[in-house]
């Protein structure tokens, strides 16, 4: 019988994320989350980036996604961390809007103000996806030179082409599952990265960790060498 | 508990030592260290904030830090930084600033901003979010 649960739950797994219906999951979460609109899915890369923090003394972490509060509460509680959120996303819509997508790259040169080597985590979630190859290439840059030496770097690359205008919200729930929603975007994701062109990408950094879901979506785990003496 | 009404407005600094809501204007400093501070849905509140809790149901323009909690309610809006052992933000709270939840015992001087490096360009200015889930 339970073998068979299992087989069921590996077919549902291919046809697509799964809705939540997990009650333990779903206790975790904000009672705003708990949305039969919403889906969740197992996360293989978010506990090992969360694992990679937890022994730092008060880790600062930057956020690429809109404000979520159950990020906050989740990052906060599990990691004591500082959290600087930077929406991203945001930033490709006004430019998108103003006709200065061209612009990108120099922007994302000079987008943050932390300073280099000061960063100890950050989470990209899928806005890669949203870039032409001159944007992501400057944005790839600037983050491998804010991370410090041993810092981590998440993101979430998809491998099929989308043309819906869509953004997605992660939302933690616990450190292997994810909750997520779309909303409007005023760009569909641009051709999707080969796991080759992602690694040439963060040629600074070293690939930890590859997870290709079923969903399509490749997680991957960066991490900063330290320098060698 | 005290309460600062929809017409009163406060110039400089706020001490006392019971809970306080604030219905009305504040601009200053508000240190309210082993209480809980309300800023009512009227409240707008431009000042550094410390307290035991606070939550936030107006506006706040300036840096929030609270020994127990910061609690910034779904029509509330925070413009600051904010500094809480746990921070909750409701789905559709206005938020822009960092969050540090670093736990007790494990404070560090924050990180050196980059002073080369100018702030992001002005023609798109970093809008505050709405918070989501």
């Amino acid at each position: 019988m339970a073998e068979t649960t299992r087989s069921l739950t590996d077919l549902f797994g291919m046809l697509g994320p799964r809705r939540d219906t997990d009650t333990d999951a779903g206790a975790a979460a904000d009672s705003s989350v708990t949305n039969a609109a919403e889906a969740s899915y197992a996360t293989k890369a978010l506990h090992k980036f969360v694992a990679g923090l937890q022994g730092r003394d008060g880790p600062l972490l930057l956020d690429l996604g809109p404000v979520v509060g159950n990020n906050v509460t989740f990052f906060g509680e599990q990691l004591g961390c500082r959290l600087r959120v930077e929406d991203l996303a945001k930033d490709i819509d006004c430019h998108v809007k103003d006709g200065t997508v061209d612009q990108l790259p120099a922007f994302f040169s000079t987008r943050f103000t932390q300073a280099p080597g000061t960063v100890d985590g950050i989470l990209c979630w899928d806005v890669f996806d949203y870039l032409d190859r001159p944007a992501a290439h400057s944005l790839a840059v600037s983050l491998s030179s804010l991370l410090r030496p041993d810092g981590c770097l998440l993101g979430f690359f998809s491998t099929a082409d989308s043309r819906d205008p869509v953004y997605t919200k992660y939302v933690g729930v616990d450190d292997v599952t994810l909750r997520y929603r779309t909303y409007s975007a005023s760009r569909p994701r641009q051709r999707s990265l080969l796991n080759g062109d992602i690694i040439k990408l963060f040629k600074d950094l070293r690939v930890t960790d590859s997870f290709l879901l079923k969903s399509k979506v490749r997680e991957m785990l960066f991490r900063k060498p330290a320098p060698r003496l | 508990m005290v309460n600062i009404g929809k017409s009163v407005v406060i110039k400089g600094e706020l001490s006392g030592s019971e809970d306080l809501t604030i219905e009305g204007h504040v601009e200053g400093r508000i240190d309210l260290k082993d209480n809980v501070l309300t800023i009512g849905p009227n409240g707008k509140i431009k000042a550094e904030v410390f307290a035991k809790s606070v939550v936030v149901l107006g506006e706040v323009t300036g840096n929030v830090t609270a020994s127990e909690k910061v609690d910034i309610r779904d029509a509330g809006s925070v413009d600051g930084d904010l500094v809480s052992p746990r921070v909750a933000l409701a789905d559709g709270a206005h938020f822009r600033g960092s969050v540090d939840m670093q736990r007790a015992g494990s404070r560090q001087p924050p990180p050196p901003q980059q002073q080369q490096k100018p702030n992001p360009p002005q023609q798109h200015p970093q809008q505050g979010q709405k918070v989501g889930a």
